[in-house]
């Protein structure tokens, strides 16, 4: 068991790796009600193509996320049901490059991680079971593409990536998950959840000791394999298409403007992810320039917004909103983007938005799952999230300007947009 | 975890919770007013157009500025509504005076950069800067009727809507769009101006520093107020029993792929005297929860829904049922729901039900301590509806409430009106 502590933010990181090869992450916090626990695998949907066997075996869209679904059933009924009779809120997710099942408690916290512990590490399908969730995730696969922010990013994803099944959706669609079988998902449960390509973090009012102690006992004992996965290779760093725009039920035309751009790993990808996050900041956040002269000509409203995505092999840096006019948006954007390769970085702008992006940081460590879920992304891109009080100082002006002229230039940009319905350009 | 309330101007209400717990502290300041057609959404555009822009800090560029080098605290308008009650202010979070360095103070700053937003905007001829106004004005607008883009909570709205025709819960909490339409600098200036004699204000504070301190940077913040006698008619006009014998049915169609079913509930003689305790736990065990009778049955049993819950609004004394459903499952749905409810008041509720949906609720309440924002909602809260306690004394409360008062709050409650949302016939 390590103990580091980070006297700054007053908090105490605990980490052990069992001899099965799981990593288990632990941020006490004693003074709280409530305990909340995250028991994740390196596994999403983008993982399609991977090795089993020595073979390489292709599977059908939908698969990580289909599993999710079937993972709560157990002999014994469904885990859902016990952690929510327990008054836990159990809940689960899966992305592109993660699945990942909670819950947060405030009473029966290690009856309920010896839950979790148990129905992730339990496969338990039947025929029946696996055709009656077909039903249930068809409507659920139709609700997400009725959703304008799940097209809306979709389309984004398709127009800067060709071969990365990122571009497809996580669910799948309402033909890939007829393909899905017991079969494979006992297959896709072998290769991906086993411990080694697994973290389990926790965060809230609990002893370390006997956490350690149930994923000792309730885990398998022998180690598995970091599973070796097929994402293909994009046959250019720029963009597949610069742009998609569909027609839907939406009030006001929406955009998402996006670039992509090699991850890196290790602490390398937190410096990388704070200076990506600073980057938007300083040329979209609300005190940037850019936003408050729109915002002001009534071109943006408050709904405008930038993230960075890492995910399954990909980097993402992500803007966009609502607008009545689109393009001129996007030609604001472009010369602003321009204007800062050309004209350099305010320091002002640098420094306020330095401290602006600690407090960030800061806020994050309040909420128990995104703190979770940035530890164990951290344990799968190999990197400790609380380091990042650190890290930020070490961001440079010049990293700012450099990751601009390198990642954010006009060409390397992609624009997914929807535009309401029967309205006549 | 200290927390005292006290009055410290004419009705100007003041709550301060100091905890060393948390790394980031808030601060909310709430103006309270009737929910009514004629201002609502005037109400709703003054926290809107102050956060544009303040004497010393004209506009957006120079506040965001200020918040960045304050750690990039947060200084949101928010605009709720609690029953008929609608009430909008600033809600500011920032970090902790103990985790930046330089002395802190971000406490004391954030709270004179609260007063100054609310109390000395950027205003030209004594009125409200006219292009404030109307860029706020269009956003609102768009808002507004953007509210169709989510078919989840557009249903549910609508069906307030049509159920209430005659009550002010009908009015959305950000009014309408032909209300904003007509809005100008000169009514939401005197709108503005009304409101700060007038309203009652809540002011809540979360966070480590000393509270005598905290005290009179609130007192000092809020002192340009001027503040008239005025004993406001605030409150919530709570019917018992649906408006007709039989509930109302309505439809709306639109290009959606799957209908939204939304049921509108009123809780009959349990709003006489609400056991907010044992109404918690109704709605738990019906339909709010995953244990709950409508997620257990309607979903997850005959699988005619993709999510069927139920939530309670104790202000108004309604309980809303929504659900998305096939087209075809529409009447499968409908029966289900009712047969669950019949269920209830027929005592079928299993312990593992009651027992369940109380571990939940409690679990629930307990969290709230663990966060500013569900702390700071909780307070005000308990100032609109009480009761006068914690929410951990609440948890304690859910915890003894038995199967007879379930029961007994089923027998009363009632279905006024049906809201379905469909396709378009091909």
């Amino acid at each position: 068991m390590q103990i580091a502590d980070y006297k700054k933010i007053n908090e105490r990181l605990i980490t052990e790796t069992l001899p099965n090869g799981l990593t288990i992450k632990i941020v006490p916090r004693p003074d709280y009600n409530k305990c909340y626990a995250m028991f994740a695998t390196d596994y999403g949907g983008a993982d399609r193509r991977f090795k089993l066997g020595g073979k390489w075996l292709d599977t059908p869209a939908g698969v990580a996320h289909f599993l999710e679904h079937k993972m709560f059933d157990m002999p014994y009924g469904n885990a859902l049901s016990v952690l929510s009779s327990n008054g836990a809120s159990p809940n689960a997710f899966t992305g592109s490059g993660m699945t990942a099942y909670h819950f947060e408690c405030t009473q029966l916290f290690y009856e309920n991680l010896d839950v979790l512990l148990e129905f992730v590490s339990t496969p338990y399908f039947s025929a029946e079971s696996v055709s009656k969730e077909q039903g249930i995730i068809g409507q659920e696969i139709r609700m997400i593409e009725d959703s304008p922010d799940f097209i809306i990013y979709n389309n984004l994803l398709r127009s800067l990536y060709l071969v990365n099944p990122v571009r497809d959706s996580v669910a799948g669609s309402v033909e890939s998950i007829a393909e899905i079988t017991e079969k494979t998902l006992n297959d896709c449960h072998r290769v991906f959840y086993n411990p080694s390509n697994m973290a389990l973090a926790v965060v809230g009012n609990a002893d370390p000791e006997k956490i350690i102690e149930a994923a000792r006992k309730i885990l398998p004992a022998e180690p598995g394999e970091r599973p070796e996965r097929d994402y293909g290779v994009e046959p250019s760093p720029l963009p597949n298409r610069r742009e998609i725009a569909v027609d839907m039920e939406v009030s006001a035309p929406l955009f998402l403007l996006g670039c992509a751009f090699p991850p890196e790993n290790g602490r390398a990808r937190l410096k990388q992810l704070l200076t990506a996050e600073l980057t938007l900041r300083m040329l979209f956040g609300r005190s940037s320039p850019l936003f408050t002269d729109l915002y002001a000509e009534g071109l943006l409203n408050g709904g405008f917004d930038y993230e960075t995505d890492f995910t399954a092999g990909t980097a993402m840096a992500i803007v966009g909103g609502e607008s009545r006019d689109v393009p001129a948006v996007l030609a604001r954007i472009n010369s602003h983007l321009s204007s800062m390769i050309t004209g350099g970085v305010d320091p002002e702008l640098f420094g306020r938005s330095k401290k602006a992006l600690y407090g960030s940081q800061l806020r994050l460590l309040g909420s128990f799952s995104a703190l979770s879920q940035s530890l164990v992304t951290g344990v799968f891109s190999d990197f400790n999230p609380l380091d990042a009080f650190d890290l930020i100082d070490e961001v440079t002006q010049g990293d700012v300007s450099g990751f601009i002229a390198s990642h954010l230039t006009e060409e390397k940009t992609a624009v997914s947009i929807l535009n309401p319905l029967g309205e006549i350009e | 975890m200290t927390i005292t309330t006290e009055t410290i101007m004419p009705n100007v209400a003041f709550t301060c919770l100091t905890t060393k717990k948390f790394k980031t502290g808030c601060v909310s300041v709430s103006l309270l007013s009737p929910l009514h057609r004629d201002t609502a959404s005037l109400n709703a555009l003054v926290p809107n157009v102050l956060r544009r822009g303040t004497a010393t800090l004209p506009d957006m560029a120079a506040i965001s500025g200020r918040l960045d080098s304050l750690y990039g605290a947060g200084l949101s308008p928010i605009v709720r509504k609690k029953g008929e009650v609608q009430v909008l202010g600033f809600y500011a979070d920032f970090p902790d005076d103990a985790y930046v360095g330089g002395g802190g103070k971000i406490a004391e700053q954030m709270l004179s950069l609260l007063g100054e937003t609310l109390l000395m905007p950027n205003t030209s001829g004594g009125q409200l800067r006219r292009d404030y106004v109307e860029s706020e004005r269009d956003q609102l607008i768009e808002e507004l009727a953007g509210r169709i883009n989510d078919k989840r909570s557009y249903a549910l709205s609508r069906l307030f809507e049509v159920m209430c025709p005659m009550e002010a819960y009908s009015v959305d909490k950000l009014g309408s769009v032909s209300a904003a339409e007509n809005i100008t600098p000169h009514a939401l200036t005197g709108r503005y101006r009304t409101l700060l004699a007038e309203s009652p204000v809540h002011v809540f504070y979360c966070g480590s520093s000393e509270p005598q301190k905290i005290r009179r940077s609130v007192i000092s913040a809020l002192s340009a107020m001027q503040r008239r006698i005025h004993e406001p008619d605030l409150g919530t006009d709570i019917w018992l029993n649906p408006l007709e014998e039989n509930w109302r049915y309505f439809e709306e169609r639109l290009q959606v792929s799957q209908g939204k079913l939304t049921m509108g509930f009123r809780l009959g003689d349990a709003m006489e005297d609400p056991d907010l305790a044992a109404l918690r736990v109704f709605n738990g065990v019906f339909g709010g929860c995953v244990t709950s009778k409508l997620f257990m049955n309607v979903r997850e049993k005959l699988s005619l829904a993709y999510y069927a819950g139920s939530i309670l609004d104790v202000h108004k004394g309604i309980m809303a049922v929504s659900s998305g459903v096939e087209f075809e499952n529409y009447d499968a749905a409908l029966n289900e729901i009712f047969a669950q409810l019949d269920a209830m008041k027929a005592g079928d509720i299993t312990d593992d039900e009651l027992e369940s949906a109380k571990r939940s609720i409690a679990g629930d309440l307990r969290s709230m301590e663990d966060s500013p924002r569900a702390l700071e909602s909780w307070y005000l809260n308990r100032m609109l509806v009480g009761p006068d306690c914690t929410p951990t004394e609440m948890a304690a409360l859910t915890e003894t409430v038995t199967r007879d008062q379930l029961v007994e709050i089923a027998q009363g409650v009632a279905c006024d009106a049906v809201y379905f949302l469909r396709g378009e016939d091909k």
